[in-house]
This record gives C-alpha cells, sequence and structure tokens, in this order.
C-alpha cells in the first residue's frame, strides 16, 4: 500500500506535472481558506468544544473518483428525548466550501447512523462532528486520498 | 422530472427501528463549473430533504455542493403507528418534489 502510495515513477511525474497545471487554472477564490473551514466549525459549534470520541465516521482511505463518494457516520447515543443526538456536521476543508451536508435527528430516529454520497476536490481530512442534546459536542476525522478531482471541471 | 426512489420495509412491528433509503435523480450542479466556453455554469442543488411521519418531523438533512449528484441518504426510524411518511426535497428554484410511502405498524 505505502510503496503503491509513494513509489514515484515517470509517468507518475509527468500525470502530477499535469496535474499542478490543471491546479494552476482553478481559481483561488473558488478554493476554502482554512479561515472558511474554521468559522463553518465555528458556527456548527457556536462556542462548544468538540471532544474525539462517541462519533465514527467510516469512509473509504482511497476514492479513485472524488464526484460520488460514500460515507457513514454512526454516534453512539440511546438516542433517548432526553439524550439524543440532535446535528450531525460534515466538513470538507479542502472543497470550495466547506461544509458538505448536515443531518438533523432526534428520539424518533431510534439509532443514529446515516449514510450519503459526498464530492471531494482533491486529497484531504474530512471531519464529522455530532452535537447532542445535552449542548456535548463530538468529533471523528478521516483522511481519504482521491485520485481524480470533483467539483472544478467542466464535463 | 425527477425520479425518486424511497427503500424501506412496508410493514413493522411497533417499536422497530427500520432503516430508510432514499435517492433522487438530480444534477447538483455546484456553481463552480464553466463550460466549454467558459461560461459559469449556474448553481442548482437540492438544499433539503425534510420526512414526516404521521405529520411529525422525524429527519432533515442540508445538501450543499458537496454532497454528490443524484442525493442519496440512509437514516432510520422507529416504527411508532400505521401512518404516512412523507419526504419532500427542495431545491434553490424552490420546487419541491414529494413522495409517499405507507408504514403499516402491527
Amino acid at each position: 500500500m505505502i510503496e503503491r502510495i509513494f513509489g514515484i515513477d515517470r509517468r507518475d511525474i509527468l500525470k502530477s506535472a499535469g496535474a499542478i497545471a490543471v491546479a494552476g487554472l482553478v481559481p483561488s477564490s473558488a478554493l476554502a481558506t482554512p479561515e472558511t473551514m474554521t468559522s463553518a466549525i465555528e458556527k456548527a459549534l457556536a462556542g462548544k468544544v468538540a471532544k474525539p470520541g462517541r462519533i465514527k465516521l467510516e469512509i473509504s482511505p482511497l476514492a479513485e473518483n472524488g464526484n460520488s463518494v460514500p460515507l457513514t457516520i454512526s454516534v453512539e447515543s440511546p438516542m433517548t428525548a432526553n439524550d439524543h443526538v440532535k446535528t450531525i456536521y460534515m466538513f470538507a476543508p479542502e472543497n470550495p466550501q466547506p461544509d458538505m451536508v448536515r443531518f438533523h435527528l432526534g428520539p424518533r430516529s431510534g439509532r443514529a447512523r446515516v449514510q450519503t454520497s459526498v464530492r471531494l476536490a482533491t486529497t484531504q481530512r474530512l471531519q464529522a462532528i455530532a452535537v447532542m442534546s445535552d449542548g456535548s459536542a463530538w468529533t471523528d476525522s478521516a483522511d481519504v486520498i482521491v485520485t481524480m478531482s470533483a467539483c472544478l471541471d467542466a464535463g | 422530472m425527477r425520479t425518486a426512489r424511497i427503500v424501506m420495509p412496508k410493514s413493522a412491528r411497533k417499536g422497530d427501528v427500520i432503516e430508510i433509503k432514499t435517492l433522487v435523480t438530480h444534477p447538483m450542479e455546484t456553481g463552480y463549473r464553466r463550460d466549454d466556453m467558459g461560461k459559469a455554469i449556474p448553481r442548482d442543488i437540492i438544499k433539503l430533504l425534510t420526512v414526516t411521519y404521521g405529520g411529525e418531523e422525524i429527519f432533515r438533512m442540508d445538501m450543499f455542493p458537496g454532497t454528490a449528484a443524484n442525493p442519496f441518504a440512509a437514516f432510520t426510524t422507529i416504527a411508532t403507528e400505521t401512518g404516512e411518511l412523507v419526504f419532500t426535497w427542495t431545491d434553490d428554484k424552490g420546487e419541491p418534489s414529494v413522495e409517499k410511502v405507507t408504514l403499516t405498524v402491527t
């Protein structure tokens, strides 16, 4: 696996040179800055601090095509009226817009487990945040390597 | 017109947690792409999916350009009573698509 990722040959160098040339054409305004990512997370947390644990983000570590990457998010919660997951946020720091999708759950959900498919502009570390009914927030992240980008090219 | 697919059990026992899968055809045009002539392709995405069960909201999903085309969602709900689940997708044009499924609870 490591050899496959880091093993560089002539063809890879040509490909990455092409990728850099293409990346140069992307307007810089179309990529999220660390500030927009931070502000999106701050907005979601509203002053709270997200701790690691309770939430699990499952996604393939290698996505050949960034146009549609399936993911599963599950949160440990009894999902009762007094103790349930209220909102699950999904962020992609290297996408043009860090917000990807947001789920609103409640005691009638029964279980806190959701699935969807997202677009990834490039290789990055995704972050999921769950905000609970008691106000606590939990987070998990996952690295995804994207070989073919989504979002920015026509066609 | 969009087509929506909903996969869920037709009936369930009271108290069971059932899984619901939904998919709706939609390009989810991000607004970041340009056509062959270099002209920006306007954004056109589904922003919202809401699901009510017996008139009460049980699930809501906010979508962004980062949500893949033909948005898919899988989630769960507790079978409480026989009733109708109403799925509503709303896009940037404000045009809702509505699908209804009846769940029989025994």
